[in-house]
């Protein structure tokens, strides 16, 4: 099914990659943000919003972070180059990731910033859309996200361009041994 | 408003800009969407999508009730009416109650049928459209041109004018630049806004959610970031279970953009926490605006199946010339013709929907099953019905029924026009106000002896085996009885007898494509009797218009008219006809005919007739029986669009017919082959007559003479 995800979400100009740890994860999620310039500056800080993986972490590596913001406010997130949360599922035939979005921050900071880093457990992976509706509870989950590829319009001239009002890159990053909420 | 309406046409066809982006856009289409629907059922898919949406048609009350439990015990306040003026008021008042100042939108193909946008801003809100399209058109002053890309009709650089005039500043026509450039002015809008509101692409009733599909992420951010969310969503979009969703959303990004799914789906059910830590003031209106009255109707309760995907546009040959705008200010297209009908009235549709030429390349990719150009002739029909026939085109039926008055006036014409055909097959120029029908077309000469006369003189074997009726139809009998005569040498060799019953007259169509239908059930009765008079195996028609008139339309015609006495005879001719190519197939396959051995006759391409296609389905036999007579078929591009005859569509609309003429002598051109083969003599009529003007040398035949001329001895 990963191999199958991978393939579907590339396909769309999403970026995956697959760590075995929530250690070796953060190891990249670190190269990635002091590569992508991540600073205390206004339009270059990032955002992350609170999730399972940060609580099986060691947080003082994160604290070396400058511009990296737990917390995370609307002004924050509108202003942030990146955005990190994570996703509850994935789906292998569209190369989709799903996520109870119901906490609003997991949207503002996969919505409003530049780049959207979405880590995912491994265990979190169906292969379609009706095996996925048959395991969430909207009733339980007032806000349903399901994310396939970065933005994307075709309004002018049917020429796809990727980043409109959502992220230009989506990083998805899976992880075999992460914990889920769901 | 005729005239109107004519010279709307003719803006969009002479508008370049427009003609080159849509026939690019749908050259392409067809491709990524068979790529996008690659390993699926299709039509077990749209069986089940027709399904579940057919019952929540049946069951709009019980489910509405149902969805406006389920959404208010998660704190929405669902608002129903059945009227859109009470919508308009409903949302001002939230608006007011709440002091609200800018509102941002996600695309809404309700709120356009509504007219929100001025409505709200005369009351002095400030209305932002969000999706890119949307936003384009909000600054251009105008409505959308298609129900998914509501901005296809403009260009670059009017986009980049567009939005120079708007952030002050000379832009190039940077496509990347410009959705930059749109990002950047409308993110403080979001961010500003006090109320955000959507359309809905479903309504689940077993869960309250609504299902919202957006490439763009605006959707996203317009339910996000308001402290007010209003969701208008037309009754329509109601399904009963969550996991109708499934099978929704496998077609309408597949069969609307040709992807597997949009970038963003949100499924929302009830209150969820605003950034602030307080709730989502939630409102969903459920509006009805004569949706129950389509649901009641036992015909057009199918147009509520619609998932909004558009793709009866996108394959359109009709919309890729015109555009969205002839069509009118929201609706567009196929289904708009339908949905304008129903939300505005029945009279709203009286011009656009003489736009369709009947060809049904929609019906064949909708993916909810709507018999889209079945309904558009319900709708002629019930004009009709309600002004009546126009008084020049009665005259014209009553001529058309009188075969002898009938042949006689067009050989009279024929005549006349002597000076016009320069002794040659053609017609290639009429005088005044005719001139149009020979604008990029000749028309054929009419023949001195009609078939029916020519039929006399024919010597057929004594004690053939079996027999068939033949039914000629308008063209073979008045300007194509060669085809007539390949067709008996044909089923002779075969051992089969051919009748030719004097009392059969016109099929119909013309009468029933005008919405004439008691006229066509005169045809029908006449044709049946005629035709069933003799005792035969088969009913034979070389022509596929004809043939469905005789196995499909005489039935519909009746039903539609409530005429079930004759019912009987009519299921009793449908059972015996059959088209040339299928009888002639089987002959082969049954051994009773042989055809020349070893021959290399060269290469060849076929033109699909839109009937012999879509609706009697037998485009494999004339390619087989072309092939075994030793031709090298070489399919040309679109083999299967319409040539744009479409009975009388090209004299109604000649400067529609025209171009979609010339793009099928390209496709043909382009193969290489000398010759082209089709099923259909009012495709030959066309295609011949536009070869003729072209010069090209390229012959155009029905494929009944090209097969007379292979039979072994």
């Amino acid at each position: 099914m990963y191999d199958q995800f991978k393939t579907r979400a590339e396909g769309v100009s999403a970026e995956v990659h697959r760590f075995p740890t929530p250690a070796t994860a953060l190891d990249f999620i670190i190269g990635f943000l002091r590569d992508e310039g991540v600073a205390d500056a206004p339009g270059r800080r990032a955002v992350w919003a609170d999730c399972p993986f940060l609580a099986s972490i060691d947080r003082e590596q994160l604290a070396e972070i400058k511009g990296l913001h737990l917390q995370v406010s609307r002004e924050q997130a509108a202003e942030a180059h990146v955005g990190i949360s994570q996703m509850d599922w994935a789906l292998a035939d569209t190369g989709t990731l799903a996520q109870d979005a119901s906490a609003i921050d997991k949207r503002l900071v996969s919505t409003l910033p530049f780049i959207h880093i979405a880590l995912v457990p491994t265990a979190g992976l169906n292969p379609d859309m009706p095996t996925w509706l048959t395991q969430v509870q909207p009733k339980e989950m007032g806000y349903l996200s399901l994310i396939t590829g970065p933005s994307r319009t075709a309004d002018i001239e049917r020429v796809l361009t990727i980043g409109v009002h959502g992220p230009e890159r989506l990083i998805i990053i899976f992880v075999d041994e992460l914990g889920g909420t769901h | 408003m005729q005239q109107e309406f004519k010279q709307s046409i003719d803006k969009a066809l002479h508008n370049a800009n427009l003609t080159g982006a849509l026939g690019k856009f749908s050259e392409a289409y067809k491709v990524n969407r068979a790529k996008a629907y690659e390993g699926i059922d299709f039509e077990e898919l749209r069986g089940r999508i027709a399904t579940l949406k057919s019952f929540a048609a049946s069951h709009l009350v019980e489910l509405a009730d149902q969805f406006q439990r389920n959404a208010e015990a998660r704190g929405a306040k669902v608002f129903r009416t059945s009227d859109p003026v009470k919508v308009r008021e409903y949302i001002l008042k939230v608006a007011q109650d709440n002091g609200v100042k800018t509102v941002v939108k996600s695309k809404s193909m309700a709120t356009e049928e509504i007219h929100l946008n001025p409505y709200l801003e005369k009351a002095g809100i400030e209305v932002g459209e969000t999706d890119l399209g949307e936003w384009i058109i909000q600054l251009a002053g105008q409505t959308p041109s298609h129900m998914v890309m509501p901005a296809i009709h403009m260009t670059k650089e009017e986009v980049s004018d567009l939005f120079s005039k708007e952030v002050e500043e000379r832009l190039t026509s940077d496509i990347p630049r410009l959705v930059k450039v749109a990002r950047e002015q409308l993110r403080p809008k979001f961010l500003q806004a006090d109320m955000g509101i959507s359309g809905g692409n479903m309504a689940v009733a077993e869960t309250g959610s609504i299902v919202l599909v957006t490439n763009e992420g605006n959707a996203r951010l317009v339910t996000s970031l308001p402290k007010i969310h209003v969701a208008l969503v037309g009754i329509e979009k109601l399904v009963e279970k969550f996991s109708d969703i499934a099978p929704i959303l496998k077609a309408l990004p597949r069969s609307a953009t040709a992807q597997l799914l949009t970038s963003y789906v949100s499924i929302i059910t009830g209150q969820t926490p605003n950034s602030d830590g307080s709730m989502k003031d939630l409102h969903i209106i459920l509006m009805d605006n004569h949706r129950s009255e389509m649901a009641a109707d036992p015909m057009f309760k199918e147009a509520m199946q619609c998932i909004r995907c558009a793709s009866c546009l996108n394959v359109c040959p009709i919309f890729r010339l015109v555009g969205g705008h002839v069509f009118g200010k929201v609706y567009t297209g196929g289904i708009g013709t339908i949905l304008t009908a129903w939300y505005d009235e029945l009279k709203s549709s009286e011009y656009i929907q003489g736009l369709c030429i009947q060809c049904g390349a929609c019906k064949d990719v909708c993916p909810a099953k709507i018999d889209i150009p079945g309904l558009i002739m319900e709708i002629r029909r019930r004009l009709v019905k309600d002004q009546g026939v126009p008084l020049l085109q009665k005259s014209i039926y009553s001529v058309v029924n009188n075969r002898r008055l009938f042949h006689g006036l067009l050989r009279a014409a024929s005549v006349a026009g002597k000076p016009f055909s320069k002794g040659t097959k053609f017609i290639r120029h009429l005088p005044l106000f005719l001139a149009d029908l020979t604008d990029g077309r000749s028309l054929p000469a009419i023949a001195a002896k009609p078939f029916r006369d020519v039929f006399k003189t024919i010597v057929q074997p004594k004690n053939l085996q079996e027999k068939a009726v033949f039914y000629g139809g308008c063209l073979i009998d008045f300007a194509y009885p060669e085809m007539g005569e390949a067709l008996v040498k044909i089923l002779n060799k075969a051992g089969v007898e051919v009748l030719f019953p004097e009392g059969q007259t016109c099929c119909g169509a013309p009468a029933r494509y005008n919405g004439a239908y008691e006229v066509a059930a005169q045809n029908a009765r006449d044709n049946i009797e005629a035709l069933l008079a003799e005792q035969a195996t088969y009913v034979v028609s070389a022509c596929p218009t004809c043939t469905v008139a005789l196995n499909h339309e005489f039935i519909t015609t009746f039903e539609s008219l409530g005429q079930s006495n004759i019912m009987p005879r009519a299921r009793e001719l449908a059972a015996k006809t059959v088209d040339f190519s299928t009888l002639v197939k089987k002959l082969i396959e049954e051994g009773r005919l042989t055809l020349k051995d070893g021959q290399h006759l060269g290469k060849i391409t076929y033109h699909d007739s839109c009937h012999l296609k879509r609706t009697l389905h037998a485009e494999q036999a004339p390619r087989q029986l072309l092939q075994q007579a030793g031709y090298e078929l070489s399919e040309m591009f679109e083999c299967d669009t319409c040539c744009g005859m479409g009975g009388s569509y090209s004299l109604k609309l000649p400067e529609i017919s025209a171009p979609i003429l010339q793009r099928k002598l390209k496709n043909i051109k382009d193969t290489g082959a000398p010759l082209v083969a089709m099923d259909c003599p009012g495709c030959v009529m066309q295609i011949r007559g536009g070869m003729d003007q072209d010069g090209a040398p390229v012959r155009v035949q029905h494929t009944a003479e090209l097969i007379a001329a292979q039979l072994k001895d």
